[in-house]
């Protein structure tokens, strides 16, 4: 299981490739990377930055994936998350799970996704032609969020 | 009691700091609390941001999370991340 949180672009494939190295039970492999749009309701985004809460946001996304892999058999999970400047077309997140069946993989996946958005510490500034704005927080998110809650 | 007080992005921005050491009276225990008493305390951005959310000790907690000296607490909008 691993956490990390950087300015540095990633390379998926090479994650990718890391992360089932070697091990023979993997049969899933699902990941999801998170882009940074040219748009936001309805407006041209030419820059954004991500700030965020160090310590907690590492602390936070450890959470996330424990409680992962203790709702699904899951043998690895990778979550990247990028801070600082971003410029349209840049990958902002990386979150990958390895297992036995596609099932497993996919789930734990998107719950780890959807649980990142309304729970890690981290927020975004787009610049726009009219100046620089703070994200507003999504309902869908948190809607999306609430599905897993059992 | 003193704690360290954090704020993040737009509640940063808007009260012009990260953060500070505060200094509570005894009667502040709990972190609605310690939000009350910073807003009537020249941070009035804390009483009109919308939807704030809170952290003790880097874990997001209520507002009838309890309060104790040398916490480390959060006060930011929600989050954005993704």
């Amino acid at each position: 299981m691993t956490v990390r949180v950087q300015e540095a672009d990633f390379d998926v494939g090479a994650e990718l490739t890391a992360l089932r190295a070697g091990d023979a039970r993997v049969g899933a492999l699902a990941s999801f990377v998170g882009l940074v749009r040219d748009v936001n309701h309805g407006v041209g985004i030419s820059e954004m930055t991500l700030e965020h809460y160090p310590g907690m946001t590492e602390k936070a996304l450890a959470a996330i994936v424990d409680e992962a892999k203790a709702r699904w058999d899951i043998y690895g999970a990778l979550v990247i998350h990028r801070v600082g400047p971003l410029k349209p077309c840049d990958q902002i997140v990386l979150v990958a799970v390895t297992s036995a069946h596609r099932g497993e993989a996919f789930a734990a996946c998107e719950f780890i996704m959807d649980y990142l958005k309304t729970r890690a510490p981290f927020w975004k500034r787009e610049v726009t032609p009219e100046g620089a704005r703070w994200v507003d927080a999504r309902e869908s998110d948190d809607s999306a969020a609430t599905r897993w809650e059992k | 009691m003193s704690v360290q007080v954090l704020y993040f992005a737009s509640l940063k921005e808007a009260l012009g700091m990260g953060g500070e050491m505060v200094e509570l009276p005894a009667g502040v225990t709990t972190v609605g609390g310690l939000r009350d008493w910073l807003a009537s305390h020249g941070r009035d951005k804390l009483a009109s941001a919308r939807n704030l959310r809170c952290a003790v000790n880097q874990d997001m907690a209520g507002a009838d999370a309890i309060v104790r000296d040398g916490d480390e607490i959060a006060f930011f909008p929600p989050v954005t991340g993704g």
